[in-house]
């Protein structure tokens, strides 16, 4: 369960207030979505939730399942079992993506007192769970995002999410830049995922993706603050009149 | 003394005065016990006269702006503390082992000097005769090297060296040859002298490796008939801090191939030239270097100087230099290109980044091309980073701790370097080098 209060952050180099007061709570097994204009602050509360530098929270906390996050190390938040799909996967020349995840995941599992996975059992999962996404053995073999198309990109972060086994999955735009059989892979890998005891938190800025991924609770996010939360018709009120008539509404 | 020393001695003057540059040459050549040469004896004499002329390198010597020469200028080195001998690199591989001791050849702990397709010598063993292969080589290919700048530590290598191997390979040599150079003298001053000659298309893989001296000065003449491959891999050892010289005259036939690499890590003071002349037509040369800076171990200063002439045609030469550097650490590289008239379809690559892990560390490069030739493809590019903030969160996020994501990205700003290394075992060596001593240094910022 993800809990968000009074939540305020600034740009840590310029007197920019981004978040004004995030309110938002995702109880355990549900998919939220959030959805909201351009630079309303969707994305800096995905990058503040995972630790990311230049950012300062003037107010405000969040935690996951009751363990407080702001004050973890972003690797120390995704070994609690936070995880972020980026709206933008970053391409990292010369890690190779297999080296990669297998890092990632021997570092959770230890970071947890976990047992690391052994080469060949860490090379029977990635195959397996690949094969479900649709992505072919020639591009686990090349450097992390390197070369990938817009819609490999997303995929490999899908891919990563289902290696990883995260309990809060924070889903930035991964539909942005997806031809529609891709967002069907990659709803079908979000959904395969479904468990009572696992979150997910979906920004998005289309209903499609929400067909495929029924959510439990849509909120609207404008200016740093979530101004309304309702079931999935407030998807479809946005889809067919835009943001306007919402945000005037709320003043 | 040895007659050479008195033969400079004995011009110690130019117009009247003693320059800076001459006064630290009689001082240094006079702290030397230079050998007399045999086959060697001409070209040590050649060497003196030259140096007579040239001097020991000024501060405000153009080619030695951003490495001060004093370290290497001084009559004798400070003596320095070293590290006991642990050496495991290229342990693993099937080789011919070869051992210096203080810069002198250890024959009792090396392999016998005998291996198919190649004759090996110690210099001081056949620098006792008159008449030897390398006398047309020995100081040749340095003086050739001269010109247009001048390296006189080279020359005083040529006049100074008491040992060296004198290695001329006839066949496809497949176990590699492997110096390991260790220390037993805490002030030991070494001057070595390498050369290698490759018939027509023989082949030998030339691995270095240890440490050599309180100071050092290693030159390398390597002559490469028509078809002949030279890979040659150096990685000095990581312990010790160390002051040292190093120089490479490769003289590259048609269609052959030279390959050199070379890693440098830890607290150092070092200089390392290269003059690569191409003059054979369909000949390939590449130069790389991987070098990792802590000035927290010791003043780390490390100086690429490399020097690639295209004198045929439709030649390949690539130069690929990388730096990480932390702590103060300094590196620096000039490089030229010189594609002389007439060596068309050339095609010269050069790259140098330094990667800088703190505000305080630098790099410096001096790329240069200077084209004769119309029908050519050059291109050299530099450039100078920190490590990238974002790639380290997208690491991090996944739960990659903060130095083991360094890591990841440090040797994946080193990997078109490391790319140079054909050879899949030499590589994975290497690369275990560089992941330990990352790991060791990433979570050590202080004195190791
Ligand atoms: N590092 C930064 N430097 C400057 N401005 C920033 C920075 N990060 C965020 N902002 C600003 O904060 C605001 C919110 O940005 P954010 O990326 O969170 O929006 P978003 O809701 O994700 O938008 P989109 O729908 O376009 O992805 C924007 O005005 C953006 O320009
Ligand atoms: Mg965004």
């Amino acid at each position: 369960m993800l809990e968000i209060k009074n939540l305020h952050v600034k740009l840590e180099d310029e007197d920019k207030q981004i978040l004004k007061g995030v309110d938002l709570t995702v109880p355990a097994g549900e998919v939220h979505a959030i959805m909201g204009p351009n630079g309303s602050g969707k994305s800096t509360l995905s990058y503040v939730l995972s630790g990311r530098d230049g950012y300062a929270v003037t107010a405000g906390e969040a935690a996951l399942d009751g363990q407080s996050l702001l004050e973890m190390e972003p690797e120390q938040r995704a070994a609690a079992g936070l995880f972020l799909a980026f709206q933008y996967p970053v391409e990292i020349p010369g890690v190779g993506n297999m080296t990669f995840l297998r890092t990632a995941v021997n570092a959770q599992r230890k970071a947890r007192g976990e047992e690391e996975l052994s080469a060949a059992e860490f090379l029977k999962l990635i195959r397996q769970k690949a094969a479900t996404l649709k992505i072919d053995s020639e591009m686990l073999k090349r450097a992390v995002n390197v070369g990938f198309s817009g819609g490999e990109k997303k995929r490999n972060e899908i891919l990563q999410m289902a290696m990883l086994e995260p309990s809060m999955c924070i889903l930035d735009e991964t539909d942005s830049g997806l031809d529609v059989d891709a967002m069907r892979l990659v709803a079908d890998g979000v959904n395969a995922l479904r468990r009572p005891d696992r979150s997910f938190l979906v920004i998005t800025h289309y209903q499609r993706l929400l067909d495929h991924i029924r959510p439990d609770v849509v909120h609207i996010m404008a200016d740093g603050r979530i101004v309304r939360s309702g079931g999935p018709e407030l998807a479809l009120e946005v889809e067919q009149n835009g943001y306007g008539d919402l945000l005037a509404e709320v003043g | 003394m040895a007659d050479t020393a008195v033969l400079v001695a004995q011009v110690p003057t130019v117009e009247g005065k003693v320059r800076p540059g001459q006064a630290a040459l009689a001082a240094h050549l006079d702290a030397l016990d230079l050998p007399r040469g045999g086959f060697s004896r001409a070209a040590r004499q050649d060497a003196a006269q030259r140096l007579e002329a040239m001097g020991l390198p000024g501060a405000r010597d153009e080619y030695w702006r951003y490495t001060d020469p004093a370290p290497f200028n001084a009559a004798r080195p400070e003596p320095l503390e070293f590290a006991a001998d642990d050496a495991t690199l290229f342990t693993a591989i099937d080789r011919l082992h070869l051992v210096f001791v203080d810069g002198r050849f250890d024959a009792a702990a090396s392999d016998p000097l005998t291996a198919e397709g190649v004759e090996i010598e110690s210099l001081a063993a056949a620098d006792a005769g008159d008449d030897h292969w390398a006398s047309g080589l020995y100081g040749r290919l340095e003086a050739a090297g001269q010109v247009p700048v001048k390296r006189p530590f080279a020359a005083l290598n040529t006049l100074a060296a008491a040992d060296g191997l004198l290695i001329r390979v006839t066949g496809q040599v497949a176990r590699p040859v492997h110096i390991t150079y260790r220390r037993s003298a805490l002030d030991a001053d070494v001057h070595l002298h390498h050369v290698v000659k490759l018939e027509e298309g023989a082949e030998l893989t030339l691995l270095e490796s240890g440490v050599l001296g309180a100071r050092s000065n290693v030159v390398i003449e390597a002559d490469l008939a028509r078809g002949a491959r030279l890979h040659h891999l150096s990685a000095k050892r990581a312990k010790d801090p160390k002051l040292g010289l190093g120089h490479i005259f490769a003289r590259v036939g048609a269609e052959a191939l030279f390959k050199s690499f070379t890693l440098s890590v830890n607290g150092a003071m070092m200089r390392n030239e290269a003059v690569i002349d191409i003059a054979g037509d369909d000949a390939v040369a590449h130069i790389a270097a991987a070098v990792l800076g802590d000035g927290n171990i010791g003043r780390f200063h490390h100086d690429d100087t490399v020097f690639v002439i295209h004198g045929a045609e439709r030649c390949e030469s690539r130069q690929v230099f990388k730096k990480v550097l932390k702590n103060g650490a300094e590196g620096i590289f000039q490089g030229k290109i010189l594609v002389k008239p007439g060596a068309q379809k050339t095609d010269g690559y050069q790259i140098s980044q330094g990667l800088l892990l703190d505000e305080g560390s630098q790099f410096l490069a001096k790329p240069e091309l200077e084209i004769y030739a119309d029908d050519v493809k050059c291109s050299h590019g530099s450039t100078t980073g920190a490590l990238d903030e974002t790639a380290l969160f997208y690491l991090r996020s996944r739960g990659v701790p903060r130095e083991r994501a360094i890591v990841l990205l440090v040797l994946s700003f080193l990997a078109d370097a490391l790319d140079e290394i054909e050879d899949t075992r030499l590589r994975e060596d290497i690369l275990g080098r560089l992941e330990d001593w990352l790991t060791e240094r990433a979570g050590n910022p202080g004195k190791a």
